[in-house]
């Protein structure tokens, strides 16, 4: 540490060189360990990142699995901002599935333009739902939210697991643990034809938009940041530390509720044991590297989401196995991390003996990130 | 009244506890230090298919317990020396560790799903296991229970009694001070955080070499929060942690005994029943904030730089 010095101030620049540092120290690792696996990393790099790009059917692809990540992502962003740290989204959004998918099978027979709206606002609020748990044990028992919420996250993909099996199980569908397949006015619509993307990345485009005027134009967006910088300059003004935390959670769990139904109204088209590959804990990584910025929380988004396809690139091209998505996108948040030092800090520059040094700063409450 | 019930009973509890134990333990002494590592999870994710790769390959379960130690050791250190050295935020960085050894254990095990090994042998103590009834209900375990039990009580004596605990526990309460008075801040909390590290990927072993011997992807199943939360409620006390992961192991049983005293409900409600535990009595103990306040050590979460 003693090369380092504490800057005067944050840098700017390094808050925003900071994550295209952490993706080109992955995409290195990435190569490295390609080669490790026997693979040619230009190959490998090419099929991983490049090529899923190549046709409007790869893009549509990135579109649709950056939609979920987005949603999450701005509502984790908004609650991280609020220093709320909500990191079960990946249980609103199931429950958010399970309350979309509930309205779709009530009226089975049903053709009519109100019911998707219906199932958004059933997913909206069942997510809002299960987010209020921790918001209430929180506030009224001072209970730690991080343990909650990730705990009901097993909760949901349980009680996930007992509708597909028992009370919400297709009576046609050979004993598979699976709903029916909804009617065609319970599924987005797509944006293009032959494309699987659908009316849900528009909504998640409204979700950023919405978060960037709450962050930057509401007053309820000023004192929510406040109060997760500055708790104390919060508390002093007079705003509600309860209501903070409340409306991080309620906002957090509502995305993240609709894009649960995002997904069973979309590319799954009917609820299963599982409707999510993590896209909750993926959007924390997402938040952290969108710097919690909505505009940067789509950016990241559709970066996660190529991780994803091209994970299913290179398993299709090259028998890799998809699960490498995971390892990259656990290597960005570390590269991310490491890189943020240097918002803080710099190299101190080679200079005279006795000339004056900064002083550095004691302790670092928060991230780096969280003093966008 | 037969109480035939009763050793199989004990004996899976014993069996569920022992991994929580391992893993709450570590992550109490890097709490101690001042460390909060939300990684566990993450860590016995990689000690368990480090474990499982290594007993595989050689045959032996001892030599995959401490591959698994060492893995679980690398992955704590990567940790560490983000928090330690770099002083990055510890929440984050901790689910950085989570997500990364997710991702990396799911990627190295893809060969050993479908694969089984001989599970980790009970051994009868002499004498006492031939005991009527307690025998069978208290003797005849595998060697990690007893393992699990000595440590609690070692680690305790430790933090207790001795200079070195003494030591971690003023790194925890007040680094600064500490280092006023000329101790290792960083290096204590590295050593820290490599032992709780150490620890996780024990646990994470047991996992699948004692308790169901095979790997499967993410098995750890929410565990390792498990364990962090189990620190918690023992208010950072290790005596606490055995009986929490006791308490635990029980409830975690019930689910696989529950159906068969009877109990008339789904099988995937019962396994809710740890998770909502762990909530209920996070509830319990933070209702007063006192007790947190009273018992957490003081630095805990926050970053130390000694050039200040």
């Amino acid at each position: 540490m003693s090369r380092l010095e504490a800057r005067p101030e944050p840098s700017r620049v390094m808050m925003l060189a900071s994550p295209l540092i952490a993706a080109l120290a992955m995409l290195l690792t990435g190569s490295i360990l390609f080669l490790l696996l026997g693979q040619d990393p230009v190959h490998a790099f090419f099929v991983y990142f490049i090529k899923p790009l190549g046709t409007a059917y790869g893009v549509g692809e990135l579109l649709l699995k950056a939609t979920p990540l987005i949603l999450c992502g701005v509502g984790l962003a908004l609650a991280f901002r609020a220093n709320v740290q909500n990191i079960g989204a990946d249980g609103q959004l199931t429950m958010g599935a399970i309350g979309g998918a509930s309205v779709a099978l009530a009226f089975p027979d049903v053709q009519a333009g109100w019911l998707l709206p219906l199932m958004l606002l059933a997913g909206m609020v069942a997510g809002m739902a299960w987010a209020a748990i921790p918001a209430l044990l929180r506030t009224r028992f001072h209970t730690n939210e991080i343990l909650v919420s990730l705990m009901l996250v097993y909760v949901a993909y349980l009680f996930l697991s007992y509708l597909v099996h028992g009370p919400l199980r297709d009576p046609d569908g050979f004993n598979f643990p699976q709903s029916k397949m909804f009617q065609e006015a319970a599924l987005l619509p797509l944006l293009h034809d032959g494309l699987r993307t659908n009316a849900g990345f528009v909504l998640a485009l409204l979700a950023v938009a919405g978060a960037w005027f709450f962050c930057r134009r509401s007053f309820a967006g000023f004192r929510m940041q406040v109060s997760g910088m500055a708790p104390a300059a919060a508390a002093y003004a007079g705003y509600s530390e309860p209501r903070n935390v409340w409306l991080a959670f309620l906002a957090s769990g509502a995305l993240a509720g609709l894009a649960g139904v995002g997904e069973v109204a979309g590319p799954i088209g009917q609820l299963q044991p599982s409707v999510s590959p993590g896209y909750g804990f993926t959007a924390i990584i997402v938040a952290y590297v969108g710097r919690l910025h909505p505009v940067g929380v789509l950016l990241a988004s559709l970066l996660m989401s190529l991780l994803y396809i091209g994970g299913e690139s290179v398993q299709m091209e090259m028998q890799l196995p998809t699960a490498i998505t995971g390892v990259f996108q656990g290597l960005l948040l570390f590269y991310l991390l490491a890189a943020d030092l240097f918002i803080r800090y710099r190299f101190k520059p080679r200079r005279p003996a006795g000339a004056p040094v900064a002083p550095a700063s004691g302790n670092s409450p928060a991230a780096g990130a969280a003093a966008s | 009244m037969s109480l035939d019930w009763l050793i199989p009973f004990v004996a899976s509890t014993a069996a569920a506890a022992t991994p929580l134990i391992f893993a709450s333990l570590g992550e109490l002494v890097a709490e101690k230090s001042g460390v909060l590592n939300l990684g566990v999870e993450g860590m016995m994710l990689v000690g368990a298919v480090t474990g499982f790769a290594v007993t595989l390959a050689t045959g032996h379960v001892a030599l995959g317990l401490f591959a698994a130690m060492a893995a679980a050791m690398g992955s704590s250190l990567i940790f560490a020396f983000l928090v330690l050295t770099l002083q990055t935020n510890q929440v984050a960085t901790g689910l950085a560790l989570t997500l990364f050894g997710v991702g990396l254990s799911a990627f190295a095990g893809r060969g050993l799903v479908g694969q089984t090994i001989e599970p980790l042998g009970h051994i009868a103590i002499p004498g006492l296991s031939s005991l009527p009834f307690f025998g069978p209900l208290l003797f005849q375990f595998d060697p990690m229970v007893y393992l699990a039990i000595a440590a609690v009580l070692a680690v305790g004596w430790v933090l207790a009694r001795t200079r070195l605990g003494l030591v971690v526990r003023a790194v925890g309460e007040s680094p600064h001070s500490a280092h006023a008075i000329g101790y290792p801040v960083i290096g204590l909390r590295y050593a820290a955080v490599l032992f709780g590290g150490g620890l996780a990927g024990l646990a994470g072993a047991y996992l699948c070499l004692a308790l169901t011997p095979m790997w499967v992807e993410g098995m750890t199943a929410g565990r390792g929060w498990i364990a962090v939360a189990q620190v918690v409620f023992a208010t950072w006390k290790p005596r606490g942690i055995l009986l929490g992961a006791y308490l635990f192991g029980g409830v975690t049983v019930l689910q696989f005994h529950g159906q068969g005293m009877g109990l008339d409900i789904p099988s995937e409600f019962l396994s809710m029943l740890p998770y909502l535990a762990t909530i209920i009595v996070l509830v319990l103990i933070s209702r007063n904030p006192r007790t947190i306040l009273l018992n957490k050590p003081m630095s805990l979460g926050q970053s130390f730089r000694a050039d200040a």
